[in-house]
């Protein structure tokens, strides 16, 4: 049976009908769901094995990129979600998504408890930026959805990507966990500590990252689809993840 | 209560870092910028709540009425920005959610919650540097601005503790007008006073109407005063405005010539509607070929089937008085506004793609030629570029194609084309989607944001030339977030059948949406009472005509009202019934519980006198300056490559998200670093199969200044020769036409109308001519035809200019091919003639001479070398194709050399139709039609085949040597390195550097 995934969309969310492509190409039953509707039924949480938060800018990303759904989540769907990551669930953040999980304090929760450690700021170079960059996907991190992968190429398009801990311990135990699952490679898009792209948290089994692997789908996508298109696409992620879930 | 929040650590306050780069360099200082940013809740917040609702806790500090500038001290000064009461404030909106979310004070009880932001300067910054930065950081239509020095602060001045609101009156009621005791000049006046932009033949319909016994006795009935209301003045002024009824294009013209010597040429003619005559007849005579078409000219946009099953709908829009007084909230509101057309066509369509075609001034424009009242064409560029950025991303939707064009006449106002392409099913519900019926009974219901005082009277605003006086309430600041709130919810409506009619509220709010729709079940009554209005104290006619930003209009079947609202209520979009539509054949609006107007829909939509006007042309010839005499081209071509028209704007474009929904195929810049320009954008709209479609455009004003019919069929030829270029099918597109005029209606101060209208008419020849050439049919267009300014005393009038926006299909998206040579040892060909003229070329703006007339145009000649070039895109023999445009072959080759990062070895002798002409004519004419190929030298007998008896030519091969070299007569004329060219390519405009 395909893994039952859930979509969060509304209040600005709009990268979901492109990752439930993804999740569909990758073998999974995506379903989009309101915020709204998960907001009234809590309890259906339960019935999906991964939850995903696409790309977007919810609540126009006034106060802060992603502030606001993540004070939602915290104050109105944590003990569901807790459970439901306790359970074994997976979960994804892309961009806007994942600073919602840094902001909730689910990504990268080391010490326990949703503490807020991480976040992502706005870019070194002040401004929105679309363009293609290389990622390393980190052989030892444990993180499920990157497991067996090298490089990937992937878009970037955000703002306020540049990754931040609370403090240098902090950076130093994420490096030291082996919690990095991805880094820019070359350049170094928007400042981030240490290059760092995405993250996952010591299960391994939620991943936050600033690129976008559902907008690369098929090698037409790439920006140099003519010349030399990559091996991989970015659904080999959302392939992991399936074959994981 | 005073609630602020900033980053402690100053390396990471990326606005401020923003800012301080701005300010520093506009200020020619080393300032370095920290921003603050201010919550006033108007209703007292714990500070756990604050904390949680507002800050980061990671990055940022929050302060409960304890100033932030006390704790970050050695600013010299500090500059607080707030909205000015009634202008949409996005981020309060968003800030009272938050606190209701963190266990604060709920929405219903923060609703005088406002925002402000301050600026703290440090550095060398006094009060006359703190003054010029706040002109930098707030526009004075929208905004106010706070200046506090250091020592101000020291005598214990601080910001304000509150910024007023709207200050609230008691509800004006209607008044009425006897119009039959008002003389010609009496209705002039009141025209103008109540800025309702009606002519005086318009006025005395009006008054006549007025003064028939069958509207006497219809009033009578309905208890309405014999006297004219006005709420009725006003929604017949909002249906009748240019923007609206498009009178210009409608009225009947009549044009003539003159020879060069003054005497007339051939006999007068009478044309009796451009549009029905030029642009829908031309659609009408292809459409027997055209099965693609679904619905044209007649809804928000053009409707085409993309494929079985799913259909295409476009539409560009203009946004111009707007932007050029808040070039931010102008754009902003373009976008969102034209991404509403498309929600509102048919059943409603899913906005896929945005384009954007800006033409500002030169930003290099010395300050002392920018008339006072006017802004620099640098803040214009950077605010509609910001609008841009944030009105596209937000919505979610790419922004794939568009271009900047910079010309001197559009100081007085910029041009800011916004388009939009949508998907929708073919059938929703069982029903042709592109099909609406509104039926009596039906409720008006108006769905999201709320009605306020921004925003009235923008379309007879727009009707107007842009002066000292244009009223800031015609600028309104659009929110992507709420529009994004309401698609979801309206698409998720759409296909649970829970409406029956849909349009967007643009300009003329609900007088021209519900007026519109009321066309269709024969008439409508408006509640203004039922209303939800932002604040009290709007008069009557001000909720009627207000253009107040996200609302949509929809005709809602009784039995599914409940379902509607309630779907509404728990999405968070505001859904209100307004009215009801019926089969009365009127519309009628009630105010205080008793009818406030009542016209008939006839008089409303038919009652119109036409417009009668004459158009005189005579040709011109340009003036001609000696060519240079140059042995060698490169330095030239490096100026024009540095030139802001064709320079590159990736800097620019890079901040546009042109991938969201992950559709995209070809991008805006492409080649092994992603640099070189594209012709134009693919995208496959389904994921489920490998069709494509392709957005192009096609404008080039400096044409109009020889003849507006060439510069109508060049755009026409920029457009579908890109399309061909990414391989689009030449017989399955479909075009826009967007129409920025100066005002061709004759006045004391415009003594060349006659002439501009004689523009327009062999415009539209022109484009007609060559759509009927391409078999392009027109879905769908607008036109602007006030794009004058009058300011200190000057009147800056646009050059006439039409954008056409192409979109079109293709088969396979895997063949469509880009712009950049593939590799070296490649076969680079030119296709088309090429006839080597200058006139009102690139090369004539950065030598500054003049060299007479352009090239012409030969459309039925480029037919057969079009098909030709699909055929080989589409049999994979075309490696890669840019279209010639600004810089002629030289820049062409420059970018395809650059996109490839490889060089090239070419020879211009012996090109078709230039075998006798200088150097200089064949590498910078603008000759249109032509392209630039690079072909496998296995390839090369297939190829030159296929091109058999069109006009062709093999330039020579790509290099592995990163050189661009031209040779002529066994001379080098052009030897430029790769480095050079990216150099001269990468030139910033205005100020605004690569990464």
């Amino acid at each position: 049976m395909s893994a039952p995934v859930l979509i969060a969309c509304g209040f600005g969310i709009n990268s979901d009908e492109e990752l439930a492509e993804a999740f569909r190409q990758a073998g999974a039953d995506p379903s989009r769901i309101h915020l709204t509707d998960l907001l009234a039924e809590p309890g259906m949480l339960a019935r999906f094995r991964i939850l995903a938060f696409p790309g977007g800018f919810s609540f126009g990303d006034h106060l802060g990129s992603g502030m606001v759904l993540a004070n939602l989540l915290r104050r109105r769907l944590r003990p569901e979600i807790e459970a439901f990551l306790a359970d074994g669930g997976l979960a994804i953040g892309i961009c806007n998504g994942f600073q919602v999980l840094a902001k909730t304090g689910i990504l990268t929760n080391l010490r326990g408890g949703w503490e807020r450690e991480i976040t992502l700021v706005h870019n070194e170079k002040p401004g929105y930026v679309d363009d293609w960059v290389r990622v390393r996907v980190e052989p030892e991190c444990p993180c499920v959805w990157t497991k067996g992968l090298s490089t990937l190429d992937l878009p970037v398009r955000h703002g306020e990507g540049r990754f931040t801990a609370r403090d240098p311990g902090t950076l130093a135990r994420l490096e030291s966990e082996r919690l990095v699952a991805l880094r820019y490679e070359g350049r170094n898009p928007n400042g981030s500590a240490n290059g760092i792209a995405g993250v996952c948290d010591r299960t391994g089994r939620v991943l936050g990252l600033m690129p976008h692997p559902e907008a690369f789908l098929i090698p037409d996508n790439h920006p140099d689809r003519r010349r030399r298109p990559p091996r991989e696409t970015g659904l080999e992620i959302f392939r992991n993840a399936v074959a994981r879930s | 209560m005073r609630i602020e929040i900033f980053f402690t650590d100053p390396a990471l306050d990326g606005p401020g870092s923003g800012i301080s780069e701005k300010l520093s360099r506009a200020l020619g200082r080393d300032l370095r910028v920290r921003v603050v940013e201010v919550i006033l809740p108007g209703v007292p917040v714990p500070r756990p709540v604050a904390e949680e609702a507002f800050s980061d806790p990671v990055v940022q500090r929050v302060t409960l009425d304890e100033p932030a500038a006390a704790l970050l001290p050695g600013w010299s000064a500090l500059v607080e920005t707030a909205w000015r009461p009634g202008v949409t404030d996005t981020l309060a909106l968003t800030a009272r959610e938050a606190l209701a979310i963190c266990g604060g004070p709920p929405e219903s009880e923060s609703a005088g919650l406002r925002t402000a932001r301050q600026y703290l300067l440090y550095g060398d910054a006094g009060r006359p540097e703190a003054e010029e930065a706040a002109r930098l950081l707030h526009n004075p239509l929208i905004q106010e601005a706070r200046i506090l020095t250091v020592e101000d602060w020291a005598a214990g001045l601080r910001p304000p503790a509150s910024y007023p609101g709207v200050s609230v009156h008691d509800r004006p009621d209607w008044e009425t007008f006897d119009l039959e005791s008002l003389s010609d000049t009496e209705l002039e006046a009141l025209s103008r006073d109540r800025l309702l932009a009606l002519t005086l033949p318009e006025l005395r319909a009006l008054r006549d109407h007025f003064a028939d016994p069958r509207t006497v006795e219809a009033r009578r009935s309905a208890g309405l005063p014999a006297e004219a209301t006005d709420v009725e003045l006003e929604m017949v002024a909002q249906t009748w405005s240019e923007h609206c009824k498009h009178k210009i294009f409608n009225a009947e013209i009549e044009y003539s010539e003159t020879d060069g010597a003054g005497r007339p040429s051939g006999a007068p003619e009478t044309i009796r509607s451009l549009f029905k005559t030029y642009i829908r007849g031309l659609t009408e005579e292809l459409a027997p070929s055209k099965d693609f078409l679904r619905s044209v000219f007649t809804d928000n946009a053009g409707v085409v089937q993309f494929r079985p099953g799913w259909a295409l709908c476009v539409k560009a829009e203009t946004h111009n008085s707007p932007s050029a007084l808040d070039p931010y909230g102008g754009a902003i509101t373009g976008i969102v506004g034209v991404n509403r057309d498309i929600l509102g066509t048919g059943m409603g369509a899913k906005p896929i793609f945005n384009t954007d075609v800006l033409c500002f001034a030169p930003p290099d424009t010395p300050e002392g030629e920018v008339p006072e009242g006017l802004l620099h064409p640098r803040e214009v560029l950077e605010g509609v570029h910001k609008g841009i950025v944030d009105g596209g991303n937000q919505s979610g939707i790419p922004t794939v194609a568009g271009t900047f064009l910079f010309d001197e006449s559009f100081l007085g106002k910029p041009l800011v084309f916004c388009g939009t392409g949508g998907i929708l099913p073919e059938t929703v519900n069982g029903k042709p989607a592109w099909e609406k019926t509104v039926s009596p009974g039906d409720r008006a219901v108006m769905l999201g944001g709320r009605i306020g005082k921004d925003g009235i009277h923008g379309a007879t605003f727009s009707s107007l030339a842009l002066d000292e006086g244009s009223p800031a309430s015609a600028v309104q600041i659009g929110d992507p977030i709420i529009q994004r709130r309401m698609t979801d919810f309206l698409l998720e409506a759409r296909d649970r059948g829970l409406y029956a009619g849909i349009t967007d509220n643009g300009a003329g709010g609900l007088s021209s949406s519900l007026g519109e729709m009321a066309q269709s079940s024969g008439g409508v009554r408006i509640d203004l009472d039922a209303c939800p209005l932002k604040y009290p104290g709007l008069s009557p006619w001000e909720i009627l005509v207000s253009e107040s930003q996200e609302r949509m209009s929809l005709a809602v079947p009784p039995d599914r009202i409940d379902d509607f609202l309630a779907l509404a209520a728990r999405r968070g979009v505001e859904a209100t019934v307004v009215g009801e539509f019926t089969d009365s054949g009127n519309v009628e609006i009630r105010s205080g519980g008793r009818t406030a107007g009542l016209l008939s829909l006839d008089f409303l939509h038919d009652g119109l006198p036409p417009l009668r006007l004459s158009a005189r042309w005579s040709p011109v010839s340009l003036p001609s300056d000696p060519l240079p005499a140059r042995e060698d081209w490169t330095e030239t071509l490096y100026r024009i490559l540095a030139e802001p028209n064709s320079a590159s704007k990736e800097p620019w474009v890079r901040e546009y998200d042109h991938e969201v929904q992950g559709r995209s195929v070809e991008k805006p810049f492409t080649g092994v670093h992603r640099d070189a320009p594209s012709d134009g954008a693919v995208l496959k709209p389904r994921y489920d199969d490998g069709a494509g479609i392709t957005v192009t455009h096609g404008i080039c004003p400096r044409l109009s200044d020889y003849d507006a019919g060439l510069m109508a069929a060049c755009a026409v030829d920029e457009a579908y020769r890109a399309h061909v270029a990414l391989g689009g099918d030449p017989d399955r597109a479909a075009a826009l036409d967007n129409f920025c005029w100066p005002d061709p209606l004759p006045s004391p101060g415009n003594p060349d109308a006659e002439r501009k209208l004689a523009q327009l008419v062999r415009a539209c020849r022109g484009l007609a001519d060559a759509c009927r050439a391409y078999g392009l049919p027109l879905v769908s267009g607008k036109d602007s035809m006030k794009n004058d300014a009058v300011a200190g005393g000057r009147r800056i009038s646009v050059r006439p200019t039409l954008l056409v926006t192409l979109t079109g299909f293709v088969g396979d998206v895997r063949k469509v091919p880009s712009t950049d040579f593939p590799g070296p040892g490649l076969l680079v060909y030119l296709l088309g003639r090429t006839e080597g003229a200058l006139g009102l070329s690139l090369l004539e703006r950065v030598e500054g001479l003049r060299f007479g007339d352009p090239p012409g145009i030969d459309t039925a000649a480029a037919v057969p070398l079009y098909r030709a070039l699909a055929r080989g895109i589409s049999g994979r023999l075309v490696l890669s194709c840019h279209d010639l445009s600004d810089g002629g072959l030289a820049a062409a080759a420059a970018e395809s050399c650059l996109g490839g990062r490889v060089g090239a070895d070419l020879v211009l002798d012996a090109l078709p139709g230039a075998e006798a002409a200088e150097p200089v004519r064949i590498l910078f004419s603008e000759c249109p039609s032509r392209l630039l190929v690079s072909v496998r030298a296995a390839d090369r007998e297939r190829f030159e085949r296929s091109f058999s008896g069109l006009p062709h030519r093999l330039l020579g091969t790509t290099t592995a040597e990163p050189r661009l070299r031209f040779r002529h007569a066994g001379r080098e004329v052009l030897s430029a390195a790769l480095d050079g060219l990216e150099s001269a390519y990468k030139t910033p405009i205005a100020g605004r550097r690569y990464p």
